[in-house]
């Protein structure tokens, strides 16, 4: 196989992976997989973490490490900080897959965190099972540190909002 | 309490510059030394600097925790564990760091569990007990309104460790700022209890404050060198916050008459033993303990 069609063959096997407390979505739709290198027969995975302490970190590069290396290929994973990780990486596959579950997708571009503090200005996040806008936030933390919990007022579900980051 | 050298008495003395754990090393082998590191002493600056900072969000952290199943309502349940994970996130940032610095065999549980209190470089605010969700948010909010520009202007500076884990820290410190800042506004400008309870909060705390922008011979060198951000840019953009949340709060100017000083040379209140006795307990009592 050429190196190219190798390097293509393992971006697969890595993007594959699904996120461990988010399964509905694969690293590859959160986009963190950031770069794959091979030489001297080994293979070197770039990941970014989503969060600075998101319990999830260690898991995901064990298990793309694990998937990569049995399909044949000496994998090492390389934690990359910088760039840091937004949610303008997650790709339009991933967003479809979290609405699909249940979960808004991030609305738009990560904030503008620069000036002054905008207090008590929440996003319209529309309802991701019936579209309504009629919607309004029950907490700004969730079950996992990406989330944040929202209500429907149309169809009264509850629902999670993946924030932007 | 465990022994009488895990309590950390004001007055006690303490190593003066970078922070010691316990069976100090000889220090690092010269091939384990980081070649992007200029020198010895700069080394040692670095070192003290990832104690504090690591030590002002390992014990931010662990108070936070205690909230867990205790706080006021349920959303509070679920963000105040959650500002704790993200304050441990860059907690085990600076102390892995500083095991690589260190070498010998040292990871980051030796600095979160195996230092005695003297050997611990936070501010004084961190460890104080939590008194009520006034006390908590409004010291919440204060460490974020710090925090939040430190990062900001960190991201900039020469450190290229420090500088990626800024770029992250920035935006979750922008979240923790909003969270508590709107506390902070609800409970200033309330009900009548809420608001005396903010005014009690903001007397208690307002003297722990200063330390967040104390210098001293260590945090001058590492400004000199690039590596730490200018305290006087840190402090403009920390007033402003203050400044522009207090008035939506309908609280008093904020201008505290003095200062408590000494958590960064290893002079802590009592409180500190208290909270390594149970945060400690188990590497304690179980020397070598694993999962």
């Amino acid at each position: 196989m050429s190196v190219d069609a190798d390097l293509a063959a393992i971006r697969a096997i890595a993007e594959a992976v699904p996120d461990p407390e988010l399964v509905v979505v694969t690293v590859g739709d959160l986009g963190i997989v950031r770069d794959i290198r091979t030489g001297d027969g080994t293979v070197e995975i770039d990941v970014t973490p989503t969060y600075s302490a998101c319990p999830a970190t260690l898991a995901i590069e064990l298990e793309i490490e694990t998937a990569v290396n049995s399909a044949g290929y000496a994998a090492a994973v390389r934690r990359v900080l910088s760039p840091a990780w937004t949610t303008d990486w997650i790709t339009p596959e991933g967003r479809t897959k979290l609405k699909e579950a249940g979960i808004a997708p991030p609305l738009a571009r990560s904030d503008d965190d620069s000036g002054a503090v905008q207090y008590f200005s929440q996003p319209v996040v529309p309802c991701p099972r019936c579209d309504s806008h009629d919607t309004a936030r029950l907490s700004a933390f969730g079950a996992t540190a990406c989330k944040a919990q929202y209500q429907c007022a149309s169809c009264h579900e509850p629902f999670d909002y993946f924030k932007c980051l | 309490m465990a022994s009488a050298d895990n309590i950390a008495g004001i007055g006690m003395s303490a190593p003066d510059h970078a922070a010691q754990p316990q069976d100090p090393a000889p220090g690092p082998a010269p091939g384990q030394v980081p070649g992007d590191l200029p020198g010895r002493a700069q080394q040692d600056d670095l070192l003290a600097l990832l104690m504090r900072i690591g030590d002002d969000h390992l014990i931010l952290g662990h108070r936070l925790s205690e909230w867990c199943g205790h706080a006021p309502m349920l959303e509070e349940d679920l963000a105040l564990p959650n500002m704790a994970l993200d304050l441990l996130g860059t907690a085990r940032m600076c102390y892995g760091y500083a095991a690589e610095i260190e070498g010998g065999g040292k990871t980051e549980d030796d600095y979160a569990f195996l230092r005695d209190g003297t050997a611990f470089r936070h501010i004084l605010m961190v460890e104080q007990p939590n008194g009520d969700f006034a006390y908590t948010i409004l010291r919440q909010f204060f460490f974020a309104a710090f925090m939040h520009p430190f990062w900001q202007e960190m991201t900039g500076l020469a450190d290229p460790r420090l500088a990626a884990h800024a770029q992250k820290a920035v935006k979750e410190l922008a979240y923790h700022i909003r969270h508590s800042g709107e506390w902070v506004i609800r409970l200033g400008d309330g009900t009548p209890e809420s608001t005396r309870r903010m005014g009690e909060a903001l007397d208690a705390l307002s003297p722990y404050v200063g330390e967040l922008f104390e210098t001293d011979s260590i945090s001058i060198a590492l400004t000199t060198a690039g590596v730490l951000p200018d305290m006087e840019v840190v402090q403009r953009q920390f007033d402003a916050t203050v400044a522009q949340t207090f008035r939506a709060a309908t609280l008093p100017d904020y201008a505290p008459e003095f200062a408590h000083s000494g958590g960064r040379r290893g002079r802590h209140t009592e409180h500190l033993g208290h909270l390594l006795a149970e945060l400690q307990f188990m590497q304690r009592a179980y020397p070598g303990q694993s999962w």
